[in-house]
């Protein structure tokens, strides 16, 4: 199962469809961290609005995931995390999805514009040679 | 009432698509049985924490989903059991924040909170952990 990467000039959007096994999790966050090296994106959305279950393993997956992006110079946030999913998670335990979230994927994608302005990256584009 | 002919669902635990296969199947039930969405999140994800345990320390089990509704109550009762080698200690493993593979240390404590009823049995021989959701009708 391999979950597509989308490329908006440097920024890459993923959207979760199914219900993933923890072999795909792992490989989806290969994936996605070594696409961030190769373009160097300066953003990251993880849309989970199609996730109805999101255990301790795949919180982890996803909070590692974010702090990987982080650590390569991207700026990263998750999208729609689904209530009874929030709630679950905070009843299970604090801290299990520590990272940045947004409604939806378009407010994501605001946060990171945002976020990519003010740390001073203009360059969205792929012009990197003006 | 009709779902309690039902035979309970079993469903063998060898690799970690069964993790999928056995939450889903707990969701189902607990919708069918008309439960909330939040009590169906939070049976699916415990039934997800038990089962991945037994993937990752004892390679296979089973995990075993019977309706056990009364006349005054619906109730799902999951039953999680494996021959592994046991949980070494047991109290330890329901800390909060205690973990011995690199998780976030929520797999039983947090498991425990989203059940009505949680009980484990460990030996060296396996492990057999029972939990159940109820409501009254």
């Amino acid at each position: 199962m391999k979950i597509p990467i989308l490329r908006l000039e440097r920024i890459l959007l993923v959207s979760i469809q199914v219900d993933l096994t923890d072999n795909d999790a792992m490989q989806f966050q290969s994936d996605l961290v070594e696409q961030v090296a190769e373009i160097e994106a300066l953003g990251v959305a993880i849309d989970i609005t199609a996730l109805d279950v999101v255990d301790s393993y795949m919180a982890r997956v996803i909070n590692d995931t974010a702090s990987m992006v982080r650590l390569l110079g991207a700026e990263s946030v998750i999208c729609g995390v689904q209530p009874f999913v929030a709630l679950t998670l905070v009843e299970m335990g604090r801290d299990l999805l520590g990272a940045d979230c947004a409604f939806n994927l378009g407010q994501g994608l605001e946060i990171l514009r945002t976020r990519i302005a003010t740390r001073g990256d203009t360059r969205l584009s792929e012009d990197e040679n003006v | 009432m009709r779902m309690s002919e039902l035979p309970p669902a079993q469903i063998p635990l060898h690799e970690t698509a069964d993790v999928v296969t056995a939450r889903r199947a707990a969701r189902e039930l607990c919708e069918q049985l008309g439960f909330g969405k939040a009590d169906q999140t939070r049976l699916a994800t415990a039934v997800s924490e038990l089962t991945r345990n037994v993937i990752q320390y004892a390679n296979h089990g089973e995990c075993v989903i019977e309706n056990r509704s009364t006349a005054t109550h619906r109730c799902i009762w999951v039953q999680v059991r494996d021959q592994g080698a046991g949980i070494a200690n047991l109290e330890q493993a329901l800390t909060d924040g205690y973990s011995t593979s690199g998780g976030l240390g929520a797999g039983l404590p947090g498991t425990r909170r989203l059940v009505d009823q949680f009980h484990i049995e460990s030996t060296p021989q396996g492990t057999c952990i029972t939990i159940v959701l109820t409501k009254p009708l």
